[in-house]
C-alpha cells in the first residue's frame, strides 16, 4: 500500500514537470541527431552525387576534364540539356575492358586472405589480452594502439626497409646462415598481405578483444564440468560467443583492405592490380576523371554490401543482448 | 527419546563407524600466493548427504568446491571421491557437476541446448539425449520453455535450467555455488524445497556452499561451519544450533547470549559458572570445563523466559531492566539490561494473545532459564 501510494506520488511529480521541458528535450535530442546527418550530407553524400555525375560525363581535354561541366547559366531548359548529355558509356566501358573487373576480383581475394590472415594473427593476441591480469590489460591494450602515434605511410615505408633484398630481414636471414640468396619478399603479393595484416592488426584485435574480455569465463568452466576438454570447449562456446567480435573485426579489416591504395603502390610494385591503384593511375596519370569516377561509384557498391551485412549482423547481435 | 533439536533424524551416516566414506578431504590445503585460503582441512561426506558449506565470504569454502569440480588444484593434501583420488583428474572427466553462481547458462543456446550440452559431449545417442532432456525438463516443470535462449527467461526459470544441465549427466556428485543467492526471498524459500525433494527423487550427493545460514539449516544433513579456510563445526543443524563447539559458531549461527566466567565448581555432570561481577549460573552438561577454566556459557534467546517477577524453581534468574522491545507479531525481542550492563536477548512466542504478564520499556525485569538451557565452551 505504502509502495503504491509513493509510485503515485512519484508519477504526478513526474506529470507536473513535463510540460516545461518535454519541448526543450525534444528539441535538444533532434539537434543531437541533425549534427551528425547534416556532416554526412554535406561531406559525404554531395561530395558522391559530385562524383557519380561525373561518372557518367565524358572526359576532355579541358579545364575541367570532363563534359559537361554544370553551368546555371541557361536556366531551366539549360540544365536539362545538360542532364541529356550524361550517359551510362563509362560503365559499360569498364565492363568490357578485364583490366577492371580483374582489378575488383584481386582486391577483393587480396582483402579476403589479408583478413583471414589478420583473424589468424590477431585471435590469439585477443585472447591472450582478455584472459591477462586485469591489471596488465590497459597496458596491452595501449600496446595495440601506440603504432597509430607514427604516421601510417612512415610505417609502410619502414617495411620496404625491412623486405627489399639488401633490406633487414634478408640481412638478418643471410647472416644466420638460414638462407644462402635473398628473398624477394618486396613487389610481391606477399609483400602486400604482410603490410595489410600489419596495418590492419588494431582494428582486428580491438573489436575481439571486447567480445572476448566480456565473455563470462564461468561459461567455458561450465563447459569443462560437463566433459568439454578445453580445445572442444573454446570451439563450442568462447569461439561462437566472441563471433560478433570477429565479424566486427574482419570488416574492418575488410572493406578498407578492397580500396587500399597505399599498400599496393609501396610494396606491391608495379605487377600487383588492385582496383585502389587502378582508381589513382586512372585520375593521375590518364587524367580521366569521368572513368576514374566510375571505378570509385563502383567499388563503392562493392562494399556497401559487406557493410549492410555488418550492420545486419551488429542489430541482430544488439537484439540478442537484451 | 531426547534429542538435540526437534527432528529426529534416521539417515545419519556419520554416527556410523562402518559407514564408508564418499568424498574424503585429507589435510587440504589451497594457497593462492601468500593467502591460504583453505588451510590443513580435513572432512569427510557421505553418500545420498546433503552437504553444506557455510561461511562469510573469503572463509574458503568456494574453493573447496572448486577443488572438488577440478577447476583448482590443491596445494597440498588429497581429495578422495568414492576412495579414488581425484588429484591430476582434469574438470572434464570428474563425475561430478557443478551449478554455477552465475548459472553460467550458454547464451547462444536454447534451454533444450543447454540441458542437453553434457549428454552429447559423452556421446550419448541421439535418442537417449531426447529422452533424457525430456525428462529433465519435466523435473524442473519448464517444458513450454525448451525452445527458448537463456535471456528470455525469468531468473527463477534460469536458476531452474541451471539445476537441470547440472543434474542431466547424473553426477555421483552434485556441486551448488550459492544456487539460490540471486533469486527473492519468497523464490528462495519455495526452491529450497524443491531442491530437497530433487535430492531425495534423484538419490544424489549434493554439496552446497552457501553464505545464508537459513538456507543451510533448512536443506542441508550436515553443515560445515568454515571460517578463514578452516572448518570451525561440522554437525547436523540442530547440533550446530543447541550444541555449538565454539564461541565463533554460537555467534555465527543464529543470535545467541553470551556471558563470559569462570568456572567456580564442577562436578562430574554439573558447573557453576561465576559471571565478572558475580553472578552465578548453574548449568548441567558442562561437557569439558574444568574448574577455574574461562569459559562463555552460550544460551539462544527463545530458551529465556522474561517475567516481572522473580520466578520460583528455576535455578538461574537475573534481574534487570527492560531496555529494548521489539513486537514481531509471532513473537515479542526484549533486550534486558543487567546490573553488570550487559545485554540480554530474550524472546518469547506470542502463542497466546492476550498477555497476563505485560512488560513495558524501563520495567524491572527477571530473565530465567533451565540448567539446561545452554552449553558451555572452552573455546
Amino acid at each position: 500500500m505504502a509502495g503504491a501510494t509513493l509510485s503515485a506520488t512519484t508519477a504526478n511529480g513526474a506529470a507536473t514537470a513535463q510540460p516545461a521541458t518535454q519541448l526543450a528535450n525534444s528539441f535538444v535530442s533532434k539537434l543531437v541527431i541533425i549534427v551528425p546527418y547534416a556532416f554526412l550530407v554535406i561531406f559525404f553524400l554531395v561530395p558522391f552525387f559530385i562524383v557519380f555525375k561525373i561518372s557518367l560525363s565524358q572526359t576532355v581535354i579541358a579545364m575541367p576534364p570532363y563534359t559537361p561541366a554544370f553551368n546555371f547559366g541557361g536556366g531551366l531548359s539549360g540544365i536539362i540539356d545538360q542532364l541529356k548529355q550524361l550517359n551510362f558509356d563509362n560503365y559499360i566501358f569498364l565492363t568490357e575492358d578485364p583490366l577492371y573487373i580483374n582489378a575488383y576480383f584481386t582486391s577483393v581475394i587480396v582483402a579476403g586472405i589479408s583478413t583471414l590472415l589478420t583473424l589468424l594473427v590477431g585471435y590469439p593476441i585477443a585472447y591472450g589480452m582478455s584472459r591477462a591480469p586485469a591489471t596488465l590489460r590497459p597496458t596491452l591494450l595501449m600496446l595495440v594502439i601506440l603504432p597509430f602515434w607514427t604516421s601510417f605511410l612512415i610505417r609502410v615505408y619502414a617495411w620496404i626497409g625491412i623486405l627489399k633484398p639488401e633490406g633487414l630481414l634478408n640481412q638478418l636471414l643471410l647472416s644466420t646462415g638460414i638462407i644462402s640468396e635473398p628473398l624477394i619478399i618486396l613487389n610481391t603479393y606477399t609483400a602486400i598481405f604482410i603490410g595489410i595484416v600489419y596495418s590492419y592488426l588494431p582494428f582486428m584485435i580491438l573489436p575481439l578483444y571486447s567480445a572476448l574480455e566480456k565473455m563470462d569465463y564461468s561459461l567455458v568452466e561450465a563447459a569443462q564440468d560437463l566433459g568439454c576438454p578445453p580445445i572442444t570447449a573454446f570451439w563450442k562456446i568462447t569461439f561462437p560467443m566472441s563471433l560478433p567480435g570477429v565479424l566486427a573485426g574482419c570488416l574492418l579489416v575488410f572493406i578498407p583492405a578492397v580500396g587500399e591504395f597505399v599498400i599496393p603502390d609501396l610494396l606491391g610494385g608495379s605487377q600487383t592490380l588492385m582496383i585502389g591503384r587502378t582508381l589513382w593511375n586512372e585520375f593521375n596519370n590518364n587524367r580521366d576523371w569521368p572513368v576514374s569516377s566510375a571505378v570509385a561509384v563502383l567499388l563503392l557498391l562493392v562494399l556497401i554490401v559487406p557493410i549492410v551485412i555488418f550492420q545486419h549482423a551488429q542489430a541482430r547481435a544488439q537484439e540478442q543482448g537484451r | 527419546m531426547k534429542s538435540l533439536g526437534s527432528i529426529r533424524r534416521d539417515f545419519a551416516p556419520w554416527n556410523d563407524p562402518n559407514a564408508k566414506p564418499y568424498i574424503q578431504f585429507e589435510n587440504v590445503t589451497k594457497r593462492f600466493g601468500d593467502f591460504v585460503a583453505v588451510n590443513n582441512l580435513s572432512l569427510t561426506i557421505y553418500e545420498r548427504e546433503f552437504f553444506a558449506l557455510l561461511g562469510a565470504s573469503g572463509c574458503g569454502k568456494s574453493t573447496l568446491l572448486r577443488m572438488l569440480a577440478g577447476f583448482e588444484q590443491p596445494t597440498s593434501g588429497r581429495i578422495l571421491l568414492d576412495g579414488e583420488n581425484l588429484a591430476g583428474t582434469p574438470p572434464y572427466r570428474r563425475p561430478v557437476n557443478m551449478m554455477f553462481q552465475s548459472y553460467a547458462l550458454f547464451p547462444h543456446m536454447t534451454v533444450e541446448k543447454n540441458i542437453a550440452f553434457g549428454l552429447k559431449q559423452e556421446g550419448m545417442p541421439r535418442a537417449d539425449v531426447e529422452k533424457r532432456v525430456a525428462e529433465m525438463l519435466k523435473l524442473v516443470k519448464l517444458e513450454p520453455f525448451a525452445k527458448r535462449k537463456p535471456h528470455q527467461l525469468s531468473g527463477g526459470q534460469r536458476q531452474r535450467v541451471a539445476l537441470a544441465r547440472s543434474v542431466a549427466k547424473r553426477p555421483k556428485v552434485l556441486l551448488l555455488d550459492e544456487p539460490l543467492g540471486a533469486l527473492d526471498k519468497k523464490l528462495r524459500e519455495e526452491t529450497q524445497f524443491e531442491l530437497m525433494d530433487l535430492q531425495q527423487e534423484l538419490g544424489l550427493t549434493f554439496v552446497v556452499v552457501t553464505h545464508d545460514q537459513e538456507e543451510a539449516m533448512t536443506m542441508a544433513d550436515r553443515i560445515a561451519i568454515m571460517d578463514k579456510g578452516e572448518v570451525m563445526q561440522v554437525a547436523t543443524p540442530a547440533e550446530v544450533y543447541e550444541a555449538p563447539a565454539s564461541r565463533f559458531v554460537a555467534n555465527f549461527v543464529g543470535n545467541v547470549n553470551m556471558f563470559e566466567g569462570k568456572v567456580a565448581e564442577r562436578t562430574e555432570k554439573n558447573a557453576t559458572i561465576t559471571g565478572a561481577t558475580g553472578a552465578q549460573i548453574l548449568v548441567e552438561n558442562a561437557g569439558d570445563a574444568s574448574a577455574g577454566a574461562n569459559v562463555a556459557f552460550a544460551i539462544r534467546p527463545e530458551k529465556i523466559r522474561i517475567s516481572s517477577a522473580k520466578p520460583d524453581g528455576l535455578a538461574n534468574a537475573l534481574e534487570g531492566e527492560v531496555y529494548d522491545i521489539a513486537y514481531l507479531g509471532d513473537m515479542t525481542v526484549y533486550h534486558v539490561k543487567l546490573s553488570d550492563g550487559q545485554i540480554v536477548r530474550a524472546q518469547s512466542m506470542n502463542a497466546a494473545r492476550i498477555s497476563d504478564d505485560p512488560l513495558t520499556w524501563n520495567d524491572r525485569a527477571w530473565v530465567s532459564f533451565r540448567p539446561d538451557a545452554g552449553v558451555v565452551l572452552t573455546r
